[in-house]
């Protein structure tokens, strides 16, 4: 047994060695999706399951749940060669590590007294990885091989002298090699960082001390977890949701949940869910897995982010899923599909635990991107994800312009942008009447608008939310639909796909448009003080006419 | 009046007692003084601090004030009513922020900006990255939006136009036609808060600063001319977030930087005190009246942040000592909650109506939990304007409120209140240092306020803490921290240049420009300075990162700097930081740091050593206090008569004008040569 003050510090000084790793990468990074975006997480793995014992807080959420995937592949390959101290292996492979091919997992084993004591691991997205689409987000892949390069683990590092080669050849297959070096390098760091932290660790506690607190914090995950099953009332709770396509062939795809509760274990079952599509929303099953985690630990917060909270739940995910795709299915829509799996949990949750749950939150990722020359040769690649409003919930409105329920992200500022690509934005700006109505209304989604500002370049835009909206629970209406603006042929138009697009031309002065969905309501808007109505509507939140069709006000 | 004005005064005025600390230049002499605050308008207790000092006020040379004013104006939403003018299609700035939520984990929670959507108000300007001028602004229409914002009530206004950072010339434009209708002087323009880019940054600072101006400004100003009116010629100085101090005249301008002006006093003075005692490392605990605020110091140093998020949304982006505060402070009020929970604050009754004790209110405090448990003396009220506490309305308000719905006596209700107020401080003591990977053992406790040393011993035992230091005055250690904090000023401009093009003599006679400023900003202070340092500090990172490395570039290089002479001070800082070097990359400046620092007297600490007496003299008698159920026979000490060495086992009580220190049975204290009090564990 360990005393509860020393196991108080322990996980304090443990979560601080991820947190520092997540800080140096993100100072160190240069593309702005890691350093201002924060899309990377570190922490550290067991051993041998390669299960997540510590997770950094700063990191995105997504990964927290799919980087012991990620390190099991690499134990997996790292079995048939030797092992060595000062070894890191390098890899994006989306179906056995998680996510897309954007996402660079380094993973790093740590020894200590010669004996092998755990995993570190770093996963940051990179900027660009080759592929049909500049900066990856391909909404017309049909085949893993047009979004990218494609890297089983390797050892990148052996006994720590790096193999140049594996870089020149990185290096070679994206149009931001400079980029992708200051990545991979920060990355290095961050292991490297970790690395010593946790040797100053173990030297001062002992590592039989610290396997013990790890061993301890992920057992404390699983009693709060089960706790907070047994809270809820015993049955099955079934949700839908819907993407709008998969970019190649216009029809919806439906994810559906069936969620059982029984005693202190939990079923999520998405058997009916729709098969593998032929463009990218599908997602690899250790992603499906990772974004019901995501789901689960925003409902039960304070629950430790480890391996243990996943204990006392069981999934089930048939192989002819698109949610359990194989190699080389298209997934570098992966954001996507999680939103959506993310949104049936609070769905069906929210038929369990009314009080427990928030109306679904905007639900896309919007990844744009604009791409071009500069006068003197060089070419440019903007890519950004944006914003749009959460979900109504029991306490509060939902917030306005919030990030991703998978993404701690904040996206870069106007004058960022603007300072690194020949961009001028015109709008950057609130969306009124896009939060869905109710007692607690969804936070508003945002419009932006930008200008080109050199001769040429091609946009690319990657979204969703454009046909089903984002739900509302317990009553509250859906938030608006995403929409996307483009100048073609003398007119403003939609793309045929709604919030897919690729290779639009854009020429100087011509602007593109983004609209993004507010979160969906909580409650029944009749419920809604006219006060708050009044106020939305002075404060130009909600229009006069929606105020009277929401919510029958009279706002005078 | 022959004698020249010798003595310096620091303010530390607080949500309940006003603390001061008399300094005289030329004899050296020190003394405190504690007065009840005075709520509405804080200035009244403020001068009667200073009366009570008994010195002329032409005596005054220096009055040097820690404030909360700006702080719980932010805090509690009661800025002035503020609007915004910004670029076109970017009125919502403010409220986007960075597309950040509240926390990691839970998506519930919204956010309110401090300047509402309908005073928000655009302009067609535009600036662009590199500093052209695309749309220039105009004039009238900037007037015309000024009236709009002031017929629906705005006091104050912030100008924030995009890109400002590259090219002010838009912003002054409008501050110019601003200042033409508008009716005060409450105009704040993005490029004179924070020249700096990233839009929302630079919005929440600027807007945060003219939310403040009136509220600020006016308090000052009438600060100033009572002292004036009462015959000081003394300057009235502002301590900064930074820990630096600044002229009253900085202060109304730049209001934003008294953000956590009062907390940032009293760290100065901890760091101080603990260095000389040999304590390097120490966590700061200030509990006052209403909140608790704690920071670290490791190796000496207090930590500056380059910003800080005074709640969720509302960043100020200006160098500051961090500080973390919580809701519990001795009139912290306790009752039980709707679940049937007992809870103790984060509501306070302040200094009116006060602790149950201080016969105004009827609601138990945290206060009245100590005096009930006998570690206050009824007889001898903190602060002086109270002549006696009244016990018997401490005991009826703890047992209406919380002692029968709990079905406890008077002692266990006001233990129990006293468990959960100590255990909230103990999680804000975590917070710092175990979740931050400090080990508790290595951190000895620097209570202060007048309420610290009752609360130190159990905070010690709860968070794992080596000791406890109770400085010599707990219930005036802001105020020290005012007397012997240094004058400050930092600037902070945008370079953005590759290193490679940048023109580093231009760089080089702007550092000079901006040193010459402080320079005359210290001049015009009359503030008396042993000397003057500069700070000079480069953000850069090569070029594609888009975070930086502060690079210092020491003052002697400024007068000779290069290319060659910044690239190495940039490759050995980023070599400290990250380890490699990346090959081959450009570098780039973004932004340049001046800190212009006015050395000033440090008072001899040696001089608060205690002289001569004995245990047994200071000994003032003995009463029954409650610990753990039982009542304990305790001695009680004149603490400022302890001799030096003197050794006191608990349970014990050491008081004194403006302050307790309770040594419950478990632990021992010790008198160090600076009059410090440090507290142990009994081995």
């Amino acid at each position: 047994m360990i005393d509860p003050v020393t196991l108080a510090v322990l996980k304090g000084r443990l979560e601080q060695i991820a947190d520092e790793m997540d800080a140096t990468l993100f100072r160190t990074a240069f593309n702005p999706i890691i350093a201002e975006a924060h899309d990377a997480s570190h922490g550290l793995y067991d051993a041998v399951t390669g299960d997540t014992l510590v997770q950094g807080k700063s990191g995105l959420p997504i990964f927290v749940g799919v980087m012991a995937f990620a390190v099991r592949a690499t134990i997996e390959r790292a079995s048939h060669g030797e092992l060595a101290d000062g070894d890191v292996f390098i890899f994006n492979d989306p179906y056995d590590g998680g996510t897309h091919l954007s996402d660079f997992k380094l993973v790093r084993p740590y020894f200590h007294d010669g004996r092998l004591f755990c995993w570190l691991a770093s996963v940051g997205h990179w900027h660009d990885v080759g592929g049909n689409v500049p900066g990856n987000y391909n909404p017309v892949a049909s085949e893993s091989f047009q979004e990218g390069v494609h890297i089983p683990p390797v050892k990148l590092v052996s006994a720590g002298q790096i193999n140049n080669d594996i870089v020149d050849i990185l290096k070679c297959n994206s149009r931001q090699p400079t980029s992708l070096y200051g990545d991979l390098n920060g990355q290095i760091n961050a292991l490297d960082l970790g690395a010593k932290r946790l040797g100053e660790l173990l030297g001062e506690y002992g590592a039989e001390t610290v396997a013990v607190a790890l061993a301890e914090l992920r057992a404390m995950a699983a009693r709060l977890m089960r706790a907070h099953i047994r809270d809820l009332p015993d049955g099955t709770y079934s949700a839908e949701d819907f993407l709008d396509n998969d970019g190649i062939a216009d029809q919806p795809l439906k994810i559906a949940l069936d969620l059982t509760i029984e005693g202190d274990r939990m079923v999520m079952d998405f058997s009916r869910s729709a098969p593998p599509c032929a463009g990218p929303v599908n997602i690899a099953k250790s992603t499906a897995i990772a974004s019901c985690y995501v789901a689960l630990k925003h409902v039960f917060r304070e629950v430790p982010a480890n391996a243990g909270c996943l204990e006392p739940v069981r999934f089930v995910i048939p192989e002819s899923s698109i949610l359990a795709a194989r190699a080389p299915k298209p997934v570098g829509g992966y954001t996507e599909t999680i939103l959506r799996v993310i949104d049936v949990v609070f769905q069906a949750l929210a038929r369990a635990a009314p009080e427990r749950v928030n109306g679904c939150a905007y639900g896309t990722i919007n990844a744009l991107s604009l791409a071009g020359y500069r006068r003197d040769g060089r070419r440019w690649v903007m890519f950004s994800f944006f914003g749009g409003g959460l979900g109504g919930n029991p306490e509060s409105d939902g917030l306005n312009h919030g990030n991703a329920p998978i993404s701690t992200a904040t996206i870069p500022p106007v004058e960022i942008l603007e300072a690194a690509y020949p961009v001028m934005f015109t709008r950057w700006a609130l969306r009124p009447d896009s939060g869905g109505a109710g007692r607690h209304r969804g936070g508003l989604g945002a419009i932006y608008e930008l200008e080109l500002l050199e001769e040429q370049a091609d946009v690319f835009l990657f979204g969703e939310r454009g046909r089903f909206a984002p739900a509302g629970v317990v009553g509250g209406q859906p938030g608006a639909l995403n929409r996307f603006f483009y100048p073609q042929a003398g007119e403003i138009r939609s793309p045929p796909m709604a919030s897919k697009m690729v290779g639009l031309s854009l020429a100087r002065g011509q602007r593109v448009r983004l609209e993004t969905p507010g979160g969906g309501g909580y409650g029944d808007p009749r419920e809604r003080s006219p006060e708050a109505v009044r106020r939305d509507v002075r404060l130009g939140y909600v229009t006069r006419d929606a105020a009277r069709r929401d919510y029958g006000s009279d706002v005078g | 009046m022959t004698t020249k004005p010798s003595i310096v005064v620091g303010v530390d005025v607080g949500g309940t007692f006003t603390d001061l600390f008399f300094y005289d230049e030329a004899s050296g002499a020190l003394a405190t003084r504690k007065v009840p605050s005075t709520r509405g308008d804080q200035s009244i207790g403020f001068l009667d601090g200073i009366a009570a000092g008994g010195h002329p006020f032409a005596n005054l040379a220096a009055i040097v004030h820690g404030t909360t004013v700006g702080t719980n104006a932010l805090l509690e939403r009661k800025g002035a009513r503020t609007g915004i003018i910004t670029t076109s299609g970017f009125a919502d700035v403010l409220e986007m922020r960075r597309r950040d939520r509240r926390q990691t984990w839970g998506l519930w929670g919204e956010f309110i900006p401090v300047v509402p959507r309908d005073l928000r108000l655009e302009v067609a300007e535009r600036t662009l990255a590199d500093g052209t001028i695309r749309a220039a602004v105009d004039p009238d229409e900037v007037k015309r939006v000024a009236r709009m914002l002031r017929e629906r009530g705005a006091e104050s206004v912030a100008v924030v136009f995009i890109n400002s950072y590259a090219n002010a010339a838009n912003e002054r434009a409008a501050l110019a036609a601003l200042r033409e209708v508008w009716p005060n002087d409450y105009l704040t323009a993005s490029s004179e808060i924070l020249p700096e880019i990233r839009e929302f940054e630079r919005t929440s600072t600027t807007a945060l600063n003219a939310y403040l101006q009136p509220v600020v400004a006016s308090y000052f100003a009438a600060l100033d001319k009572r002292l004036r009116e009462r015959g000081s010629k003394g300057q009235l100085l502002i301590v900064q977030s930074n820990g630096g101090v600044m002229s009253v005249a900085t202060a109304t301008r730049l209001p934003v930087r008294t953000a956590l002006s009062g907390p940032a006093a009293g760290v100065i003075a901890a760091a101080h005190i603990a260095n000389t005692a040999g304590f390097p490392n120490i966590i700061t605990g200030d509990m006052g009246g209403t909140s608790f605020d704690v920071a670290l110091i490791a190796g000496g140093r207090s930590v500056l942040a380059a910003q800080t998020t005074i709640d969720f949304g509302l960043v100020v982006r200006t160098p500051m000592i961090e500080i973390t505060t919580i809701g519990a402070g001795g009139g912290s009020v306790a009752g039980i909650d709707r679940g049937g929970l007992l809870q103790v604050g984060p509501e306070s009754a302040g200094s009116d109506p006060g602790p149950a004790c201080y016969g105004k209110g009827d609601r138990p405090t945290v206060t009245d939990a100590n005096l009930v448990l006998g570690r206050i003396n009824a007889d001898r009220p903190i602060g002086g304007k109270l002549q006696r506490l009244d016990a018997a309305a401490a005991k009826a308000a703890i047992d209406a409120a919380v002692g029968r719905p709990l079905k406890l006596d008077t002692y266990a209700a006001a233990e129990a209140i006293l468990r959960i107020a100590n255990s909230h401080m103990a999680g804000a003591i975590r917070l710092v240092s175990i979740e931050r990977g400090h080990d508790p053992k290595r951190f000895s406790l620097m209570p202060f306020g007048g309420a610290g040393g009752l609360h130190a011993g159990s905070l010690i035992k709860a968070v794992g803490l080596a000791s406890a230091l109770v400085p010599r005055f707990p219930g005036v250690t802001s105020a020290l921290g005012c007397v012997i904090a240094d004058m400050r000023h930092d600037y902070v401009h945008t370079v953005n240049r590759a290193l490679d093009d940048l023109d580093v003599g231009a760089l080089g006679a702007s550092i000079a420009d901006v040193e010459r400023d402080g320079r005359v900003l210290l001049g015009d202070s009359g503030v008396a300075l042993e000397g003057i340092e500069t700070e000079i500090e480069l953000d850069m990172s090569y070029i594609g990162q888009t975070h930086t490395v502060a690079t210092s570039l020491p003052a002697d290089t400024v007068r000779n700097l290069t290319g060659l002479s910044i690239r190495q001070a940039f490759e050995a800082a980023y070599r400290r930081a990250f380890g490699r070097l990346l090959e081959g990359i450009a570098i780039r400046v973004l932004t340049l740091r001046v800190a212009v620092i006015g050395k000033r007297p440090k008072l001899d600490l040696a001089r608060l050593r205690p002289a001569g007496g004995s245990l047994a003299e200071a000994q003032t008698g003995e009463r029954q206090v409650w610990f753990e159920g039982q009542p304990h026979t305790t001695r009680i000490y004149d603490r400022l008569t302890l001799p030096v060495a003197a050794e006191i086992p608990g349970p014990a009580i050491l008081e004194q004008p403006d302050a307790t220190t309770w040594i419950d049975p478990e632990l021992v204290a010790q008198v160090d040569g600076f009059g410090n009090v440090i507290l142990r564990r009994k081995s």
